[in-house]
Protein backbone atom coordinates (compact mmCIF):
# COMPACT_ATOMS: atom_id res chain seq x y z
CA UNK A 1 0.00 0.00 0.00
CA UNK A 2 1.19 3.36 -0.69
CA UNK A 3 0.82 5.89 1.76
CA UNK A 4 0.83 9.50 1.36
CA UNK A 5 1.43 12.80 3.51
CA UNK A 6 1.21 16.06 2.66
CA UNK A 7 3.54 18.43 4.51
CA UNK A 8 3.31 21.14 2.81
CA UNK A 9 2.86 24.77 5.02
CA UNK A 10 4.42 22.68 7.78
CA UNK A 11 8.00 23.86 8.72
CA UNK A 12 10.73 22.05 9.76
CA UNK A 13 11.08 19.35 11.92
CA UNK A 14 7.51 18.66 11.26
CA UNK A 15 7.76 17.22 7.76
CA UNK A 16 10.16 14.69 8.76
CA UNK A 17 8.18 14.02 12.34
CA UNK A 18 4.94 13.06 10.57
CA UNK A 19 6.63 10.57 8.26
CA UNK A 20 8.89 8.86 10.77
CA UNK A 21 5.55 8.61 12.53
CA UNK A 22 3.53 7.34 9.61
CA UNK A 23 6.41 4.76 8.85
CA UNK A 24 6.07 3.54 12.09
CA UNK A 25 2.93 1.65 10.51
CA UNK A 26 4.20 0.56 7.29
CA UNK A 27 6.07 -2.88 6.83
CA UNK A 28 9.63 -2.78 4.69
CA UNK A 29 9.38 -2.47 1.29
CA UNK A 30 6.23 -0.17 1.50
CA UNK A 31 6.67 3.42 0.28
CA UNK A 32 5.57 6.57 1.43
CA UNK A 33 5.41 9.22 -0.77
CA UNK A 34 5.86 12.84 0.98
CA UNK A 35 5.34 16.54 -0.08
CA UNK A 36 6.95 19.40 0.84
CA UNK A 37 7.44 23.19 -0.29
CA UNK A 38 10.95 24.04 0.53
CA UNK A 39 14.40 22.26 -0.84
CA UNK A 40 15.66 22.48 2.77
CA UNK A 41 12.51 19.93 3.83
CA UNK A 42 13.74 17.88 1.16
CA UNK A 43 17.21 17.86 2.51
CA UNK A 44 16.01 17.07 6.12
CA UNK A 45 14.31 14.16 4.64
CA UNK A 46 16.65 12.47 2.60
CA UNK A 47 19.34 12.87 5.38
CA UNK A 48 16.58 10.95 8.05
CA UNK A 49 16.05 7.98 5.28
CA UNK A 50 19.72 7.34 4.89
CA UNK A 51 20.29 7.53 8.39
CA UNK A 52 17.33 5.21 9.24
CA UNK A 53 18.56 3.35 5.76
CA UNK A 54 15.65 3.77 3.89
CA UNK A 55 15.30 4.15 0.44
CA UNK A 56 14.93 8.02 -1.17
CA UNK A 57 14.21 9.83 -4.14
CA UNK A 58 13.18 13.20 -4.64
CA UNK A 59 12.15 15.94 -7.09
CA UNK A 60 11.23 19.15 -8.18
CA UNK A 61 7.49 18.81 -9.13
CA UNK A 62 6.95 23.08 -9.51
CA UNK A 63 8.30 26.24 -7.65
CA UNK A 64 7.35 25.11 -3.32
CA UNK A 65 6.31 21.89 -4.56
CA UNK A 66 8.79 18.86 -4.20
CA UNK A 67 8.03 15.41 -4.10
CA UNK A 68 9.79 12.60 -1.77
CA UNK A 69 9.29 9.12 -2.36
CA UNK A 70 10.63 6.77 0.94
CA UNK A 71 10.52 3.05 0.88
CA UNK A 72 10.80 1.72 4.36
CA UNK A 73 14.30 -0.17 4.50
CA UNK A 74 14.22 -3.93 5.76
CA UNK A 75 15.41 -3.05 9.82
CA UNK A 76 12.28 -0.23 9.26
CA UNK A 77 15.43 2.20 10.42
CA UNK A 78 15.38 0.48 14.48
CA UNK A 79 18.39 -0.36 16.19
CA UNK A 80 22.03 -0.57 14.75
CA UNK A 81 21.32 0.99 11.46
CA UNK A 82 21.75 4.56 12.03
CA UNK A 83 24.83 3.84 13.10
CA UNK A 84 25.98 1.98 9.65
CA UNK A 85 24.38 4.94 7.89
CA UNK A 86 26.01 7.69 9.56
CA UNK A 87 28.83 7.04 6.86
CA UNK A 88 26.98 6.87 4.37
CA UNK A 89 24.85 10.55 5.38
CA UNK A 90 28.32 12.20 4.91
CA UNK A 91 29.26 10.74 1.46
CA UNK A 92 26.33 10.74 -0.59
CA UNK A 93 23.56 13.46 1.39
CA UNK A 94 25.68 16.07 1.24
CA UNK A 95 26.70 16.10 -2.47
CA UNK A 96 25.85 19.19 -3.63
CA UNK A 97 25.02 18.19 -6.93
CA UNK A 98 22.03 15.90 -5.14
CA UNK A 99 21.40 18.11 -3.06
CA UNK A 100 21.05 21.40 -4.30
CA UNK A 101 19.74 20.89 -7.68
CA UNK A 102 20.29 24.51 -8.57
CA UNK A 103 24.11 24.17 -8.64
CA UNK A 104 24.07 21.99 -11.49
CA UNK A 105 23.79 24.57 -13.69
CA UNK A 106 27.23 25.68 -14.78
CA UNK A 107 28.28 29.21 -14.05
CA UNK A 108 31.61 31.11 -15.30
CA UNK A 109 32.26 34.59 -14.63
CA UNK A 110 33.98 36.16 -17.23
CA UNK A 111 36.96 39.15 -16.26
CA UNK A 112 38.38 40.51 -19.56
CA UNK A 113 39.41 43.70 -18.01
CA UNK A 114 40.77 44.79 -15.00
CA UNK A 115 37.99 47.68 -14.87
CA UNK A 116 33.99 47.37 -14.53
CA UNK A 117 32.04 48.95 -17.72
CA UNK A 118 33.51 51.45 -19.28
CA UNK A 119 34.26 55.46 -17.63
CA UNK A 120 37.00 56.75 -15.55
CA UNK A 121 39.44 53.90 -15.05
CA UNK A 122 39.75 55.00 -11.13
CA UNK A 123 36.01 54.50 -10.97
CA UNK A 124 36.37 51.20 -13.09
CA UNK A 125 38.36 49.63 -11.06
CA UNK A 126 36.93 50.44 -7.67
CA UNK A 127 33.55 48.58 -9.41
CA UNK A 128 35.49 45.43 -10.56
CA UNK A 129 37.01 45.06 -6.68
CA UNK A 130 34.08 45.69 -5.09
CA UNK A 131 32.32 43.49 -7.75
CA UNK A 132 34.51 40.31 -6.55
CA UNK A 133 34.25 41.14 -3.40
CA UNK A 134 29.99 40.88 -3.68
CA UNK A 135 30.76 38.02 -5.95
CA UNK A 136 32.55 36.15 -3.13
CA UNK A 137 29.16 37.12 -0.37
CA UNK A 138 26.93 34.73 -3.12
CA UNK A 139 24.99 32.34 -1.95
CA UNK A 140 25.37 30.20 -4.86
CA UNK A 141 29.16 31.07 -5.76
CA UNK A 142 30.25 30.34 -10.01
CA UNK A 143 32.32 27.01 -10.84
CA UNK A 144 34.75 28.90 -12.49
CA UNK A 145 36.33 32.25 -12.98
CA UNK A 146 37.85 33.67 -16.50
CA UNK A 147 40.62 36.09 -16.33
CA UNK A 148 42.17 37.07 -20.12
CA UNK A 149 43.28 40.44 -21.17
CA UNK A 150 43.93 42.76 -18.75
CA UNK A 151 41.79 41.11 -16.71
CA UNK A 152 44.98 38.82 -16.14
CA UNK A 153 46.21 41.64 -13.42
CA UNK A 154 43.70 40.63 -11.09
CA UNK A 155 44.86 37.24 -10.75
CA UNK A 156 48.68 38.83 -9.84
CA UNK A 157 50.42 39.88 -7.06
CA UNK A 158 49.42 43.28 -6.26
CA UNK A 159 45.63 42.91 -7.17
CA UNK A 160 43.50 44.45 -4.92
CA UNK A 161 41.32 41.68 -5.14
CA UNK A 162 43.30 38.61 -4.18
CA UNK A 163 42.54 37.96 -1.39
CA UNK A 164 38.70 37.41 -2.63
CA UNK A 165 39.96 35.81 -5.42
CA UNK A 166 41.65 33.18 -3.14
CA UNK A 167 38.63 33.13 -0.54
CA UNK A 168 37.14 32.14 -3.60
CA UNK A 169 39.22 29.45 -4.71
CA UNK A 170 39.26 28.16 -1.25
CA UNK A 171 35.56 28.14 -1.41
CA UNK A 172 35.73 25.84 -4.40
CA UNK A 173 36.14 28.12 -7.70
CA UNK A 174 38.20 27.33 -10.12
CA UNK A 175 40.38 30.44 -11.10
CA UNK A 176 42.40 30.25 -14.68
CA UNK A 177 43.75 33.13 -15.95
CA UNK A 178 44.79 33.12 -19.90
CA UNK A 179 48.99 32.09 -20.13
CA UNK A 180 49.33 34.40 -23.33
CA UNK A 181 47.72 37.36 -21.46
CA UNK A 182 50.37 37.09 -18.41
CA UNK A 183 52.90 36.38 -20.85
CA UNK A 184 52.39 39.79 -23.01
CA UNK A 185 51.77 42.19 -19.34
CA UNK A 186 54.84 40.71 -18.02
CA UNK A 187 52.91 39.03 -15.57
CA UNK A 188 53.90 34.89 -15.52
CA UNK A 189 55.86 35.16 -12.71
CA UNK A 190 53.11 37.68 -10.56
CA UNK A 191 50.25 34.79 -10.72
CA UNK A 192 49.10 34.96 -7.37
CA UNK A 193 45.85 32.82 -7.28
CA UNK A 194 44.53 29.75 -9.49
CA UNK A 195 46.32 28.20 -12.30
CA UNK A 196 47.23 29.64 -15.94
CA UNK A 197 44.75 28.52 -18.90
CA UNK A 198 45.03 28.47 -23.00
CA UNK A 199 42.49 29.72 -24.89
CA UNK A 200 41.53 26.27 -26.02
CA UNK A 201 40.32 25.48 -22.36
CA UNK A 202 38.22 29.22 -22.11
CA UNK A 203 36.59 28.37 -25.29
CA UNK A 204 35.62 24.94 -23.82
CA UNK A 205 34.51 26.28 -20.78
CA UNK A 206 32.23 28.90 -21.66
CA UNK A 207 30.69 26.74 -24.18
CA UNK A 208 30.37 24.48 -21.26
CA UNK A 209 28.64 27.00 -19.23
CA UNK A 210 24.98 27.23 -18.52
CA UNK A 211 25.34 30.65 -17.77
CA UNK A 212 28.19 33.25 -18.51
CA UNK A 213 28.58 36.71 -16.25
CA UNK A 214 30.15 39.16 -17.40
CA UNK A 215 30.53 42.21 -15.45
CA UNK B 1 -2.55 33.07 35.86
CA UNK B 2 0.58 32.12 34.11
CA UNK B 3 0.77 34.28 30.78
CA UNK B 4 1.71 32.37 27.81
CA UNK B 5 2.83 34.14 24.43
CA UNK B 6 2.97 32.30 20.90
CA UNK B 7 6.17 31.17 19.80
CA UNK B 8 7.32 30.16 16.24
CA UNK B 9 10.77 29.74 15.37
CA UNK B 10 12.35 32.53 17.37
CA UNK B 11 15.70 33.04 18.83
CA UNK B 12 18.45 33.36 16.50
CA UNK B 13 16.97 30.61 13.90
CA UNK B 14 15.15 33.57 12.93
CA UNK B 15 17.82 35.57 11.33
CA UNK B 16 18.00 36.45 7.27
CA UNK B 17 20.21 33.98 5.49
CA UNK B 18 23.83 35.47 5.44
CA UNK B 19 24.25 35.48 1.68
CA UNK B 20 21.13 37.55 1.27
CA UNK B 21 22.04 40.02 3.45
CA UNK B 22 25.43 40.96 2.17
CA UNK B 23 24.24 41.02 -1.30
CA UNK B 24 22.26 44.49 -0.15
CA UNK B 25 25.05 45.59 2.36
CA UNK B 26 27.14 45.67 -0.49
CA UNK B 27 25.21 48.05 -2.43
CA UNK B 28 25.54 50.59 0.00
CA UNK B 29 28.28 53.29 -0.54
CA UNK B 30 30.78 53.13 2.26
CA UNK B 31 32.35 56.36 4.15
CA UNK B 32 35.78 55.73 5.47
CA UNK B 33 36.31 56.63 8.89
CA UNK B 34 40.19 56.10 10.35
CA UNK B 35 38.40 55.53 13.95
CA UNK B 36 35.76 52.89 12.72
CA UNK B 37 37.94 50.24 13.85
CA UNK B 38 35.71 47.16 13.49
CA UNK B 39 32.43 48.05 10.73
CA UNK B 40 30.65 46.38 8.03
CA UNK B 41 33.87 44.90 6.13
CA UNK B 42 34.25 42.44 8.94
CA UNK B 43 32.39 39.52 9.87
CA UNK B 44 32.40 40.43 13.43
CA UNK B 45 30.35 40.71 16.27
CA UNK B 46 29.91 44.23 17.21
CA UNK B 47 30.95 47.49 15.79
CA UNK B 48 33.58 49.39 17.23
CA UNK B 49 34.70 53.21 17.12
CA UNK B 50 37.75 54.45 18.86
CA UNK B 51 37.01 57.62 21.00
CA UNK B 52 40.66 58.08 22.37
CA UNK B 53 43.85 56.08 22.35
CA UNK B 54 42.80 53.58 25.35
CA UNK B 55 38.82 53.93 24.92
CA UNK B 56 36.98 52.54 22.30
CA UNK B 57 32.51 52.46 21.83
CA UNK B 58 31.31 48.96 21.23
CA UNK B 59 27.39 49.06 19.71
CA UNK B 60 25.66 46.16 18.76
CA UNK B 61 22.36 45.16 18.66
CA UNK B 62 19.78 42.58 18.52
CA UNK B 63 16.35 40.87 18.45
CA UNK B 64 14.00 38.46 17.37
CA UNK B 65 10.63 36.47 17.79
CA UNK B 66 9.84 34.97 21.04
CA UNK B 67 11.60 30.98 21.31
CA UNK B 68 9.99 30.69 24.81
CA UNK B 69 6.56 30.91 26.26
CA UNK B 70 7.09 32.88 29.49
CA UNK B 71 7.26 36.68 28.52
CA UNK B 72 9.65 37.30 31.34
CA UNK B 73 12.08 34.31 30.15
CA UNK B 74 12.00 35.68 26.33
CA UNK B 75 13.32 38.96 27.67
CA UNK B 76 15.57 37.98 29.71
CA UNK B 77 17.38 35.51 27.07
CA UNK B 78 17.18 37.96 24.39
CA UNK B 79 18.46 40.51 26.71
CA UNK B 80 21.37 38.64 27.16
CA UNK B 81 21.94 37.04 23.65
CA UNK B 82 22.08 40.69 22.58
CA UNK B 83 24.49 41.72 25.86
CA UNK B 84 27.06 38.84 24.51
CA UNK B 85 28.18 40.33 21.49
CA UNK B 86 29.56 43.07 23.52
CA UNK B 87 31.83 40.58 25.54
CA UNK B 88 32.43 38.48 22.44
CA UNK B 89 34.37 41.73 21.53
CA UNK B 90 36.09 42.22 24.91
CA UNK B 91 33.88 45.10 25.96
CA UNK B 92 32.20 45.87 29.32
CA UNK B 93 28.35 47.19 28.98
CA UNK B 94 27.54 50.70 29.21
CA UNK B 95 23.77 51.18 28.73
CA UNK B 96 21.30 49.40 26.96
CA UNK B 97 17.83 50.35 24.86
CA UNK B 98 15.01 48.59 24.44
CA UNK B 99 13.64 47.19 20.91
CA UNK B 100 10.05 46.39 21.07
CA UNK B 101 7.63 45.44 18.35
CA UNK B 102 3.74 44.37 19.99
CA UNK B 103 0.83 43.72 18.87
CA UNK B 104 -1.79 46.37 20.45
CA UNK B 105 -5.06 44.21 20.99
CA UNK B 106 -2.04 42.06 23.33
CA UNK B 107 -2.13 42.73 26.97
CA UNK B 108 0.28 45.04 28.17
CA UNK B 109 1.18 42.88 31.04
CA UNK B 110 2.74 40.65 28.77
CA UNK B 111 4.87 42.87 27.31
CA UNK B 112 5.85 44.60 30.89
CA UNK B 113 6.89 41.24 31.46
CA UNK B 114 9.61 41.07 28.24
CA UNK B 115 10.72 44.45 29.33
CA UNK B 116 11.67 43.49 33.15
CA UNK B 117 13.25 40.21 32.02
CA UNK B 118 15.57 42.46 29.77
CA UNK B 119 16.17 44.96 32.38
CA UNK B 120 17.33 42.22 34.55
CA UNK B 121 20.04 41.39 32.62
CA UNK B 122 20.77 44.74 31.81
CA UNK B 123 21.60 45.49 35.63
CA UNK B 124 23.29 42.02 36.06
CA UNK B 125 25.65 43.10 33.27
CA UNK B 126 26.20 46.30 35.17
CA UNK B 127 24.63 48.40 32.70
CA UNK B 128 21.60 51.13 32.60
CA UNK B 129 18.70 50.68 30.54
CA UNK B 130 18.42 54.04 29.32
CA UNK B 131 15.61 53.50 27.09
CA UNK B 132 13.70 52.53 23.77
CA UNK B 133 11.86 52.27 20.80
CA UNK B 134 8.15 50.60 20.71
CA UNK B 135 6.28 49.72 16.98
CA UNK B 136 2.63 47.97 16.89
CA UNK B 137 3.08 44.87 15.07
CA UNK B 138 1.31 42.09 14.18
CA UNK B 139 4.04 39.90 16.19
CA UNK B 140 6.15 40.21 19.06
CA UNK B 141 10.06 41.07 18.84
CA UNK B 142 12.24 42.06 21.45
CA UNK B 143 15.55 42.84 21.88
CA UNK B 144 18.56 45.43 22.51
CA UNK B 145 20.75 48.12 21.17
CA UNK B 146 23.84 47.81 23.75
CA UNK B 147 26.40 50.63 23.89
CA UNK B 148 29.71 48.87 25.67
CA UNK B 149 33.43 49.97 26.28
CA UNK B 150 36.49 48.23 24.99
CA UNK B 151 40.39 49.57 25.32
CA UNK B 152 41.59 49.69 21.66
CA UNK B 153 44.60 47.81 21.82
CA UNK B 154 42.46 44.97 23.27
CA UNK B 155 39.63 43.89 20.95
CA UNK B 156 39.10 39.99 20.71
CA UNK B 157 38.66 39.78 16.58
CA UNK B 158 36.30 37.21 14.83
CA UNK B 159 39.43 35.72 13.86
CA UNK B 160 43.36 35.83 14.78
CA UNK B 161 43.88 32.28 15.90
CA UNK B 162 47.43 31.06 15.70
CA UNK B 163 48.82 27.52 14.81
CA UNK B 164 48.82 25.33 18.17
CA UNK B 165 46.48 27.65 19.66
CA UNK B 166 43.90 26.45 21.78
CA UNK B 167 39.69 26.32 21.54
CA UNK B 168 37.54 26.93 24.23
CA UNK B 169 34.21 26.83 24.16
CA UNK B 170 32.18 27.94 27.31
CA UNK B 171 28.38 26.98 27.18
CA UNK B 172 26.98 23.73 25.93
CA UNK B 173 25.74 23.15 22.30
CA UNK B 174 21.86 21.83 21.50
CA UNK B 175 19.77 24.75 22.89
CA UNK B 176 18.09 24.91 19.09
CA UNK B 177 17.46 20.81 19.18
CA UNK B 178 15.96 21.31 22.45
CA UNK B 179 14.01 24.22 21.53
CA UNK B 180 12.91 22.24 18.70
CA UNK B 181 11.37 19.34 20.69
CA UNK B 182 9.74 21.41 22.81
CA UNK B 183 8.27 23.39 20.03
CA UNK B 184 6.48 19.87 18.98
CA UNK B 185 5.67 19.30 22.48
CA UNK B 186 8.62 16.17 22.80
CA UNK B 187 11.09 18.24 25.22
CA UNK B 188 11.21 16.93 28.48
CA UNK B 189 10.72 19.92 31.40
CA UNK B 190 14.17 19.15 33.11
CA UNK B 191 15.85 19.42 29.36
CA UNK B 192 14.00 22.63 28.77
CA UNK B 193 15.07 24.07 32.25
CA UNK B 194 18.93 23.20 31.23
CA UNK B 195 19.16 25.24 27.93
CA UNK B 196 16.80 28.29 29.24
CA UNK B 197 19.40 28.50 31.87
CA UNK B 198 22.31 28.07 29.76
CA UNK B 199 20.23 30.91 27.82
CA UNK B 200 20.28 33.35 30.41
CA UNK B 201 23.84 33.44 31.60
CA UNK B 202 25.13 35.82 30.83
CA UNK B 203 29.05 35.57 28.91
CA UNK B 204 30.16 38.02 31.33
CA UNK B 205 32.22 36.09 33.57
CA UNK B 206 34.06 34.24 30.90
CA UNK B 207 34.67 37.59 29.14
CA UNK B 208 36.40 39.06 32.71
CA UNK B 209 38.48 36.03 33.23
CA UNK B 210 39.89 35.97 29.63
CA UNK B 211 40.94 39.79 30.28
CA UNK B 212 44.28 37.91 32.24
CA UNK B 213 44.83 36.29 29.06
CA UNK B 214 46.66 36.70 25.61
CA UNK B 215 43.23 36.13 23.54
CA UNK B 216 44.10 35.72 19.90
CA UNK B 217 40.21 35.51 18.53
CA UNK B 218 36.84 35.48 20.03
CA UNK B 219 33.35 35.33 19.27
CA UNK B 220 29.80 33.84 20.63
CA UNK B 221 28.65 30.43 18.77
CA UNK B 222 24.98 31.42 18.07
CA UNK B 223 22.62 30.96 14.55
CA UNK B 224 24.92 29.89 12.29
CA UNK B 225 26.05 27.04 15.01
CA UNK B 226 29.39 25.79 16.24
CA UNK B 227 31.11 24.89 12.90
CA UNK B 228 30.47 27.65 10.95
CA UNK B 229 31.70 30.16 13.69
CA UNK B 230 34.59 27.89 14.11
CA UNK B 231 35.48 28.12 10.08
CA UNK B 232 34.72 31.86 10.46
CA UNK B 233 37.84 31.78 13.04
CA UNK B 234 39.86 29.99 10.96
CA UNK B 235 39.60 32.56 7.96
CA UNK B 236 40.84 30.38 5.67
CA UNK B 237 44.34 30.25 7.01
CA UNK B 238 43.87 27.53 8.83
CA UNK B 239 42.45 24.44 9.75
CA UNK B 240 41.05 22.87 13.10
CA UNK B 241 41.38 19.70 14.39
CA UNK B 242 37.92 19.31 17.22
CA UNK B 243 37.73 16.20 19.60
CA UNK B 244 33.84 15.48 19.60
CA UNK B 245 34.16 13.91 22.60
CA UNK B 246 35.59 16.83 24.56
CA UNK B 247 32.45 19.52 22.91
CA UNK B 248 30.48 20.38 25.90
CA UNK B 249 26.60 19.50 24.91
CA UNK B 250 23.06 18.87 26.62
CA UNK B 251 22.99 15.25 27.33
CA UNK B 252 19.80 14.92 26.05
CA UNK B 253 20.57 16.24 22.89
CA UNK B 254 21.91 12.88 21.01
CA UNK B 255 18.30 11.48 21.91
CA UNK B 256 16.76 13.96 19.99
CA UNK B 257 18.93 14.39 16.89
CA UNK B 258 18.48 10.78 16.50
CA UNK B 259 14.71 11.26 16.33
CA UNK B 260 15.12 14.33 13.89
CA UNK B 261 14.06 16.69 15.92
CA UNK B 262 16.08 19.46 13.84
CA UNK B 263 15.91 22.89 12.87
CA UNK B 264 15.85 24.15 8.76
CA UNK B 265 18.77 26.63 10.11
CA UNK B 266 20.84 23.39 10.86
CA UNK B 267 20.58 22.46 7.95
CA UNK B 268 21.18 25.62 5.77
CA UNK B 269 24.37 25.58 8.05
CA UNK B 270 25.63 22.03 7.17
CA UNK B 271 25.07 23.08 3.12
CA UNK B 272 26.79 26.36 3.96
CA UNK B 273 29.86 24.39 5.27
CA UNK B 274 29.86 21.60 2.95
CA UNK B 275 32.52 19.70 2.35
CA UNK B 276 35.02 21.75 4.24
CA UNK B 277 34.67 19.40 7.32
CA UNK B 278 35.07 16.10 7.60
CA UNK B 279 33.70 13.84 10.04
CA UNK B 280 36.17 10.74 11.44
CA UNK B 281 33.84 7.88 13.11
CA UNK B 282 31.23 11.14 14.90
CA UNK B 283 27.72 9.87 15.49
CA UNK B 284 25.19 11.59 13.48
CA UNK B 285 23.82 12.99 16.42
CA UNK B 286 26.68 14.64 17.34
CA UNK B 287 26.97 15.72 13.50
CA UNK B 288 23.80 17.82 13.96
CA UNK B 289 24.54 19.11 17.45
CA UNK B 290 27.89 20.85 16.23
CA UNK B 291 25.09 22.88 13.13
CA UNK B 292 23.06 23.21 15.80
CA UNK B 293 21.89 27.00 15.84
CA UNK B 294 22.25 28.47 19.40
CA UNK B 295 20.51 31.93 21.04
CA UNK B 296 22.73 33.27 23.42
CA UNK B 297 25.02 30.82 23.36
CA UNK B 298 28.85 30.41 24.67
CA UNK B 299 32.27 32.03 23.74
CA UNK B 300 34.31 30.65 21.42
CA UNK B 301 37.96 31.55 22.01
CA UNK B 302 41.21 30.73 20.22
CA UNK B 303 43.77 31.05 23.26
CA UNK B 304 47.41 29.77 23.68
CA UNK B 305 47.48 26.26 24.40
CA UNK B 306 49.76 26.55 27.78
CA UNK B 307 47.31 29.31 29.19
CA UNK B 308 44.08 27.01 28.06
CA UNK B 309 44.40 24.86 31.10
CA UNK B 310 44.04 27.77 33.51
CA UNK B 311 40.88 29.51 31.93
CA UNK B 312 39.28 26.24 32.23
CA UNK B 313 39.98 25.65 35.18
CA UNK B 314 38.69 28.93 36.59
CA UNK B 315 35.55 29.18 33.89
CA UNK B 316 34.72 26.04 35.91
CA UNK B 317 35.15 27.62 38.95
CA UNK B 318 32.55 30.34 37.65
CA UNK B 319 30.23 27.55 37.47
CA UNK B 320 30.92 27.70 33.31
CA UNK B 321 30.59 24.00 31.48
CA UNK B 322 33.89 25.61 29.40
CA UNK B 323 35.62 22.63 27.61
CA UNK B 324 39.35 22.91 25.42
CA UNK B 325 37.47 21.51 22.55
CA UNK B 326 40.12 21.17 19.83
CA UNK B 327 43.24 23.06 18.42
CA UNK B 328 44.21 24.99 15.50
CA UNK B 329 46.78 23.27 12.90
CA UNK B 330 47.93 24.52 9.78
CA UNK B 331 45.61 25.12 6.73
CA UNK B 332 44.77 21.42 5.51
CA UNK B 333 42.57 20.33 2.47
CA UNK B 334 39.97 20.51 4.93
CA UNK B 335 38.71 23.41 7.05
CA UNK B 336 37.51 21.38 10.03
CA UNK B 337 38.22 17.88 10.97
CA UNK B 338 36.32 16.21 13.64
CA UNK B 339 37.20 13.17 15.64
Amino acid sequence: MKHFLDARGLSCPLPVVNTKNEIVNMKPGEIVEVLVDNEIAVQNLTKFAKVRSHGVLSEKIAENHYQVVITVGETKGEEGAVEDAAEKLTEEVFDPEECVPCRNKKTAVVLSSNQMGNGAEELGKALMKAFIFALTKQDRLPDVVLLYNSGAFLSCEGSDSLEDLKALEAAGVQISTCGTCLNFYGLTEKLGVGSVTNMYDIVETMYGADQIIRP
Amino acid sequence: MEERIFCKGGGCTAKLGAGALSRVLSKLPKKADPNLLVGFDSNDDGAVYQINEGQAIVSTLDFFPPLVEDPYLFGAIAAANALSDIYAMGGRVLSALNIVCFPESMDLNILGQILQGGNDKVLEAGGTLAGGHSIADADIKYGLSVTGLVDPRRIYRNTGCREGDALILTKKLGVGIILTARRIGEASEEAVKEAVDSMLTLNKSAAEILEDYSVHACTDVTGFGFLVHLREMLDGRFSAVIESGQVPVFDVCKAYAEEFYLTAAAQKNRNFIGEKVQFEGVDFSMEEILFDPQTSGGLLISVPADEAAEIVERMHKAGLPAQVVGFVTEKQDKDIIVR
